[in-house]
């Protein structure tokens, strides 16, 4: 179909933006990338009075290394992270991860807060944002405050933004030379939504994991973490018993839909499948670019 | 009813100016107001890659873009890369290997093979179907296309 009308606007600065949204509110949609809102527009979904292009806030843009931070502006396109030495050195899981993310005319549009900003429950980054411990900076008429990435995500399609915020970056920690990153899905092609995947971060000593961090998506309203699971697999030889015990420990935390897609139970299925491929990947990573 | 805004773009190397509705999609705007109508619309909704076009050198969804969006940008169309023969390779490859039946997807098939071959000349078979697992064909079944894709990267 085609979008329902609307006004458009594009503003020139960040405080020109942000007071457009607090004149209108919740009559007002962003449009960043346009790759969640445009399909949302064409399906109407959505009919917002007024679009917010903020594809001219070029200062929204980039990736920056300092002092062990990585910063990454709202705007940075996914085939930007892709490319980007700094995300594939210091935040690998992002490089990882974007490889799933749709498919390649998508990913040179769509943008990482847009990703994060839409929170749709099957995407990628919001759960890798999760599994990192991502701050969001989030700035607003009165000033910029951050939000932490497991407060950050509420619901279906629903964060901690208010309707006059805007998203200008994510900073996470460079991961450390004793920590990993390991991340599956199960798709049925490349770049659909995910039936269940899962972002995983850890502290890696020999055959031990510390500081687990076990995300899954597409399997509740936001991203989920795998609490029982985590503490299973912490601190103890990473044995086949102790993998089974936490793919057990599963059941307790993860309550999955069903849908014309997948089963509940063969969701249930597919996270102990993906959580053995991650510990496996932890213990022994492939180099980006090496794997499939 | 909101306003028409100003856009000036240049298409196919072409400058071109008109005053757009904001909701009209790139690939309307080019099929409906320019009269291109080798950039296809299929689904609407960025699933199927029919309009898949080129802005300022990227591949991207012409029904995912807003025509304001291209204010200023270089947009390439299937006429353009066409003309200046910049799809012969994979088009002489396509037609030997059979590579369409109705064509309504070529356009974005010769759009994503030409931009994989760009990044990578000689692509496996896996990558080949990884990249455009973007772009749906409902009657090859695929295996001509990828052939066609190989064939084009295979030549000097």
């Amino acid at each position: 179909m085609k979008p329902p009308s609307f006004d458009y606007v594009r503003p020139r600065s960040l405080s020109e933006a942000l007071g457009i949204l607090a004149a209108r509110g919740d009559g007002a949609r962003l449009l960043a990338g346009g790759q969640s809102l445009m399909p949302a527009l064409n399906m109407r979904l959505l009919s917002p009075e007024l679009v917010v292009d903020i594809g001219g806030l070029d200062d929204l843009r980039g990736i920056v290394e300092r002092d062990g931070l990585v910063r990454i502006g709202a705007l940075t396109r996914h085939v930007d992270l892709q490319r980007s030495a700094i995300v594939v050195r210091h935040v690998p899981l992002l490089a990882v991860a974007i490889d799933h993310v749709a498919h390649p005319a998508i990913r040179n549009r769509g943008t990482i807060g847009g990703s994060i900003a839409f929170a749709d429950p099957a995407a990628e980054l919001p759960a890798c944002a999760v599994a990192l411990q991502a701050r969001m900076i989030v700035a607003g008429m009165a000033g910029t405050r951050i939000v932490p990435a497991d407060e950050f995500f509420l619901g279906i399609y629903e964060t901690a933004l208010g309707p006059d915020e805007i998203l200008v970056a994510l900073e996470f920690d460079a991961v450390g030379p004793d920590q990993r990153s390991a991340f599956a899905e199960l798709a049925r092609r490349r770049g659909d939504y995910a039936l269940v995947g899962l972002a995983a971060h850890a502290r890696v000593d020999a055959d031990r994991l510390d500081e687990v961090r076990l995300v899954y998506f597409s399997i509740g309203p936001t991203p989920v973490r795998a609490r029982t699971a985590e503490a299973l697999l912490t601190g103890r030889p990473l044995t086949r018993d102790t993998v089974t015990a936490a793919q057990a420990a599963l059941a307790a935390d993860l309550d999955p839909p069903a849908d014309t897609q997948a089963s509940s139970a063969a969701r249930r299925q597919m996270a102990r499948v993906l959580l053995a491929r991650v510990v496996m990947e932890l213990l022994d990573p492939v180099p980006i670019g090496a794997g499939g | 009813m909101p306003g028409t805004i100003p856009i000036a773009l240049t298409v196919n190397g072409a400058p071109v100016s008109r005053a757009v509705e904001p909701r009209l999609n790139l690939v309307d705007f080019l099929r409906i107001d320019l009269g291109l109508t080798g950039t296809h619309v299929g689904c609407e909704h960025g699933v199927c890659g029919a309009c898949t076009l080129l802005l300022d050198g990227d591949m991207v969804r012409g029904c995912l873009v807003l025509a304001v969006q291209a204010d200023g940008a270089v947009v390439e169309t299937i006429e353009g890369l066409s003309e200046r023969g910049a799809l012969r390779r994979l088009q002489d490859a396509f037609l030997a290997r059979n590579a369409l039946q109705c064509g309504f997807c070529t356009p974005g098939m010769l759009i994503a093979a030409a931009a994989l071959l760009a990044q990578d000349p000689a692509p496996s078979r896996d990558a080949i179907r990884a990249h455009l697992s973007g772009n749906y064909c409902r009657c090859t079944g695929y295996h001509a296309i990828i052939d066609a894709v190989e064939a084009a990267a295979a030549k000097p």
